[in-house]
């Protein structure tokens, strides 16, 4: 059984039909691409996923539950994790807090209240600090960071719940060439235990990191196969890299 | 740059910073700007301490009547200073709470105040329960729109109950309700219910503190500036919410029963919209999302009010409408925010001193 399953999304808008019965098909510990040219539904697809719209038609599965009904509390608490198109990283709080902030979200309210938290979740707080490079800015204020290092403490604190599976939508948006490619490099070890859906316009990013790719157009599944599938696949060739 | 970090830490911590002069610049500002918040309340604290002993009589029942005004303020800055949730009808859970104890001493001769305080919180608390779960634990988060009208018209429909209601006294409330009482000794107007009604401020405060300065708190400021991110990692937002609510609804509770036996009489509007709204302004005056904010809010707005009636009967509200909506057009964040930066404002959570020495420990490179 693959880890996520979504099919037939269809998402209407007013008179606008953002998703035309798009299907997504992602594996454990596979690193799956989303793309497609503007318009073509990638993030509207990723926003039905994720819970934050709720399609018109079709079904979402995840772990072998239909979640398409499911808040995005319950979708977090059955591991599933996402970071926003827009850093949304809490500016006034320092880097720590706001890991803590996200690793503390199942915790009691009893251990919230008596800050029990802060002395037993100090190391795996350190550890998400260290692993994306950000540990000596621990107690700076987030909003002092560059944008890049936002958007891997964003995905830090995406990571934080263990999630089985982490949607990004456009994780390298507006990041110089050397933090894109240290941000490939951030993502690879989580591998080992997490699945990945990216939307991305950077597709040397995308190809360097993904197992598997989707293109959307219009709303519709164009192809989906590995890399080197989609890269030989004429009508992507035609329709989207030549727009690109 | 991680050299100057560790020397803020050093500093938040306590320690010696023996780095460069620059750096030793950056932490003396930082050290400098955390102590802003403890200097005002100390200096309020201070200032409330004394005051009866130079007030006149009449000016200390006045000043009485104020510091319960500020615990309700307080009640109102834990729901929308700290949780973002617009309520509109504080002034229910604070009116209902000081009608149940007028009725309590009316028709039950209760006056105890080891009865009645906590009588009138749970009033409150009850009152918000019903309230906020109604209001916010819907499966789905609730706009800020139908919490503020939902509040607003508990609060509006209270107040048409109590007035119509004989058994409350319809228009003219509940009157001469007998004084607080402990064992044999009598509450009485005047320095000694001052001094009760300011302990009890304390007491609250310092635990409204310790509870905004939680992780609980860390939660309730992700809450309040991206509902929806936290609801993503898992939390569930609505349970936070609705938490918060009940609790400024206990301590609205609390002050509304305190006002009861001070003014010695409840009337409708204590649980109306008007009420509701003055609490609004304390807090949006002196500085949501700060407590001491809430409580300076209180006392100037009451202040003001207070001597500008005295002296320009005519056109005194519209004056104080005039210097409210100035505050709130260029200082958003209130009065407080005249000696307070942001990053003070949101502030720290939880951490010990002993904890961030090990944070720094870890930390450091």
């Amino acid at each position: 059984m693959p880890l996520l399953e979504a099919t037939g999304v269809r998402k209407i808008f007013g008179k606008l039909t953002a998703l035309d019965g798009a299907a997504l098909t992602v594996g454990e510990n596979e690193f799956h691409g989303l793309i497609g040219p503007n318009g073509s539904g990638k993030s509207t697809l990723m926003k039905c996923i994720a819970g934050a719209e709720v399609p018109t038609q079709g079904k979402v599965s995840f772990v072998n539950t239909d979640i398409t009904a499911f808040t995005p509390t319950e979708r977090a608490r059955a591991g599933m994790s996402l970071k926003f198109q827009i850093t949304s990283v809490l500016p006034s709080l320092t880097l720590y807090d706001n890991i803590l902030l996200a690793l503390q979200a199942q915790s009691s309210l009893f251990d919230l209240v008596f800050s029990r938290t802060r002395g037993l979740l100090h190391d795996q707080v350190m550890t998400m600090l260290t692993q994306f490079r950000l540990a000596d800015r621990a107690f700076d204020a987030a909003a002092a960071l560059s944008h890049g290092q936002q958007q891997w403490l964003e995905i830090a604190m995406a990571l934080a719940g263990k999630p089985k599976l982490l949607l990004l939508d456009e994780p390298t948006g507006g990041m110089s060439l050397e933090e894109r490619r240290v941000t490939g490099e951030l993502l690879q070890p989580i591998k080992k235990h997490c699945s990945l859906v990216i939307v991305e316009h950077d597709l040397d990013f995308i190809r360097d990191i993904c197992d598997r790719l989707t293109v959307l157009d219009q709303g519709k599944v164009l192809a989906s196969g590995t890399v080197s599938e989609i890269q030989a696949n004429k009508a992507v060739q035609e329709i989207y890299l030549r727009r690109a | 740059m991680p050299k100057s970090m560790s020397v803020v830490r050093e500093a938040i911590a306590g320690d010696e910073a023996d780095d460069g002069m620059a750096e030793r610049a950056v932490a003396e500002q930082v050290a400098a700007g955390r102590k802003v918040l403890p200097i005002v309340e100390a200096v309020v604290l201070v200032a409330a301490l004394v005051a009866p002993l130079v007030l006149q009589d009449y000016l200390t029942v006045f000043a009485t009547r104020v510091i319960i005004l500020a615990l309700f303020a307080l009640s109102f800055d834990l729901v929308w200073g700290y949780a973002g949730i617009m309520s509109f009808g504080q002034a229910l859970f604070f009116g209902s709470a000081g009608y149940g104890v007028a009725l309590l001493a009316r028709d039950l001769d209760i006056t105890n105040i080891l009865l009645v305080l906590p009588a009138g919180t749970l009033i409150g608390l009850t009152f918000a329960l019903l309230l906020g779960g109604f209001l916010l634990l819907g499966r789905h988060p609730s706009s800020v729109i139908f919490v503020s009208l939902g509040t607003l018209t508990g609060s509006y429909a209270a107040d048409r109950l109590a007035r119509g209601w004989y058994y409350l006294g319809g228009q003219n409330g509940i009157p001469s309700i007998a004084p607080m009482t402990l064992g044999a000794y009598e509450f009485s107007e005047g320095p000694p219910f001052y001094y009760l009604a300011l302990g009890i401020l304390v007491v609250v405060y310092l635990l409204c503190r310790f509870l905004v300065r939680s992780q609980f708190g860390l939660a309730l400021a992700g809450l309040r500036e991206n509902e929806q991110r936290i609801a993503f990692f898992g939390y569930k937002a609505q349970h936070l919410k609705a938490i918060i609510f009940a609790i400024g609804g206990a301590v609205a509770g609390l002050a509304g029963s305190l006002y009861a036996f001070h003014e010695g009489f409840v009337w409708p509007n204590m649980v109306g919209v008007v009420v509701s709204t003055q609490v609004v302004l304390y807090v949006l005056f002196g500085g949501s999302g700060t407590l001491i904010g809430a409580v300076i809010g209180a006392v100037i707005v009451e202040g003001v009010s207070f001597w500008l009636s005295d002296n320009y009967r005519e056109v005194w509200p519209i004056i104080l409408g005039v210097l409210l909506l100035l505050v709130i057009l260029f200082r958003p964040l209130g009065l407080i925010s005249f000696v307070l930066g942001e990053r003070e404002r949101v502030g720290s959570f939880g951490g010990k001193s002993r904890e961030t020495g090990k944070e720094k420990r870890d930390a450091a490179p």
